[in-house]
């Protein structure tokens, strides 16, 4: 009875990991195929898909990076690291004045600030692009900045806020009767102890700006002013032949996000699931 | 999670109440409006960029307007009565329920069953490998998975027409971004791809926090691994369930950049969802106003989903 139980327990477990060893070759050959095919020519490219390449030349990496990528990347870099700074700063303020500061309608004030969680970008899209050229900011960085900033204030504020009230009242006690200012409260004692969802608001943040696709493509054109992922696509169209420079480009684009991942997962794991199961 | 969610129960009354009755002096009228500081930058960001667009969008949508003449002509509901006769607003809106609806069947039911799965796995080391692999697609962003699934079903250098090949199925290759058959259930299906881990995660998170008596308790009673899914685990992030369902269904409702990516709406519209009907009807037809009245269901869409979001969390807030 043991050994036949212990039989089909192992014929199960043979077919769970079948299973979720195939389900991980299935996320990661197209990855690992993505990043041959920016290794190879453009010949190559259209003979055997599942071939290695013949020479490992950084060639198509320069040749992307050269027509454009370069431009694309710091653009993308500048927006990601303003927008977060701002954000996140922005957000931490209201959610201090939000749980620790007596103001007056705070309960109308959090109803407005989080109910921006529920409107979807594409709803505002025309009367911004209206707004935008009267302000003289369409395609400019700016735009993307101001509306970067603007549309993820109210998520970040309501992971700040919820992981703030949990902080015990005594802190702030403790601050006041040494003498500190509302501001040096915040400052050196409940922003420091509220570090671990900053830099899990930190790293969301940098996920949504670095991969942001609607409002980049509407309020930018000139390659000065793209961030990458509407580069990757006018790469595309305007080299739509040269296949393997796309792909250098797209392998381009997606390393850095990858590598924060892995760098940054257990604050990653613990923001989404702060944010959404809590 | 019992001591979790009491926690949380507790503390519901109290952002309303802050220092004021610990604090031995009141701060004066003054004082408090100058606290107002703290959340002005927040709130004027929001008024200005957020919330006045919204209710400019209305107005807009009650206009005709050409926004390189700059014409504007007040038309009623002329809008949205076009767009209750425009075909392609329909199938727009049919593609994006059926995104939600095939996006729930991977993203919720399949992400919680390979969670499950994931966390039966008795080595710590492996179910955090598993879960980052899984992941990694959600970290690249969607545009990069478009353009190489774009590549993937690309008829000539594909790799799924060569595999396909590979294996003896000549019969299934085809321009699968090509014909208006398949185009839909390819960009859903990269989606999926792209998705899945994603929700795995998250629901990965829900299920470590069951406590880890429950599950001894049915291998005590004998349960089977499939049984105790259905009467420990499922049960028990229900909540996460039904999050995840609302936030995947909204999601779905407000699709654009991998469309955009692989197929801009083509061939033939077959592929438009509500966003992307906006866009070219805006932006690339010069109809604004009717873009503006497409944006009005996206919000009306959207709006319901949350208002049910808030609904479910206020009932559960109750509950515990």
């Amino acid at each position: 009875m043991v050994t036949r139980f212990s039989f089909l327990g192992t014929i199960a477990k043979v077919f769970m990991w079948t299973f979720l060893l195939g389900l991980a070759v299935v996320v990661i050959y197209p990855l690992l195929w993505m990043v041959l095919n920016g290794f190879k020519e453009n010949a190559e490219l259209f003979g055997n898909p599942f071939a290695l390449p013949v020479t490992w030349d950084w060639q198509n990496y320069a040749n992307a990076w050269n027509r454009g990528v370069s431009n694309y990347l710091m653009t993308s870099v500048l927006v990601t690291v303003t927008s977060t700074i701002a954000t996140v700063f922005i957000s931490a303020w209201a959610a201090y004045g939000l749980t620790r500061v007596n103001i007056p309608f705070n309960r109308a004030i959090v109803t407005a600030i989080l109910g921006g969680l529920m409107l979807a970008p594409a709803v505002a899209l025309v009367p911004l692009v209206k707004m935008f050229q009267g302000l003289g900011l369409y395609n400019t960085f700016w735009a993307l900045l101001i509306l970067y900033t603007a549309f993820r204030i109210p998520f970040t504020t309501f992971l700040i806020r919820a992981y703030m009230i949990d902080l015990p009242r005594e802190i702030d006690e403790a601050a006041k009767v040494d003498g500190a200012t509302q501001w040096t409260t915040f400052w050196r004692v409940i922003l420091p102890m509220c570090k671990p969802i900053i830099v899990s608001t930190v790293i969301l943040h940098v996920l949504f700006a670095w991969n942001e696709y609607l409002f980049a493509m509407v309020f930018t054109s000139g390659t000065g002013v793209q961030t990458l992922p509407v580069g990757l696509t006018s790469l595309m169209s305007k080299h739509g032949t040269d296949y393997p420079v796309v792909f250098a480009g797209m392998v381009i684009a997606a390393v850095p996000v990858v590598l924060l991942f892995f760098l940054g997962q257990r604050y990653f794991v613990k923001g989404l699931a702060d944010g959404i199961g809590k | 999670m019992l001591t979790v969610e009491g926690t949380r129960a507790k503390r519901v009354p109290r952002p309303h109440s802050p220092i004021r009755e610990s604090s031995s002096t009141r701060p004066s009228g003054i004082k408090r409006i100058l606290g107002f500081a703290w959340v002005l930058p927040a709130l004027v960001l929001l008024a200005v960029f957020v919330y006045l667009p919204l209710v400019q969008n209305l107005g807009f949508s009650f206009l005709e307007w050409d926004i390189y003449s700059g014409s504007q002509t007040f038309v009623g509901a002329e809008n949205y009565i076009k767009l209750s006769s425009d075909p392609i607003f329909w199938s727009a809106l049919g593609n994006n329920a059926l995104y939600a609806g095939v996006s729930i069947v991977f993203q919720v039911c399949g992400a919680l069953a390979l969670a499950a799965l994931i966390e039966s796995v008795r080595r710590e080391r492996w179910r955090r490998a598993l879960r980052a692999v899984y992941f990694i697609p959600s970290a690249i962003s969607l545009t990069v998975a478009g353009l190489l699934f774009y590549f993937i079903y690309e008829p000539n250098l594909g790799l799924l027409n060569y595999v396909l090949s590979g294996v003896g199925l000549d019969a299934l290759t085809q321009p699968w971004l090509g014909q208006e058959s398949t185009a839909m259930m390819a960009v859903i299906a990269m989606s999926q791809w792209q998705g899945f881990g994603y929700s795995t995660l998250l629901f990965a998170v829900a299920i470590q926090r069951i406590p880890s008596e429950l599950y001894e308790a049915a291998s005590i009673d004998g349960i089977g691994v499939i049984r105790r899914f259905f009467t420990v685990t499922v049960p028990l992030v229900r909540e996460m369930t039904g999050l995840m369902t609302i936030v995947t269904i909204s999601g779905a409702f407000q699709v654009f950049n991998e469309v955009m990516v692989m197929t801009s709406g083509g061939p033939n519209n077959s592929t438009q969802v509500l966003a992307t009907w906006l866009y070219r009807s805006g932006f690339v037809r010069n109809d604004f106003g009717y873009a503006a009245a497409i944006a009005m269901v996206i919000f009306l869409v959207t709006l319901i989903i949350a208002l049910a979001q808030l609904w479910i969390t206020h009932r559960r807030r109750v509950e515990w």
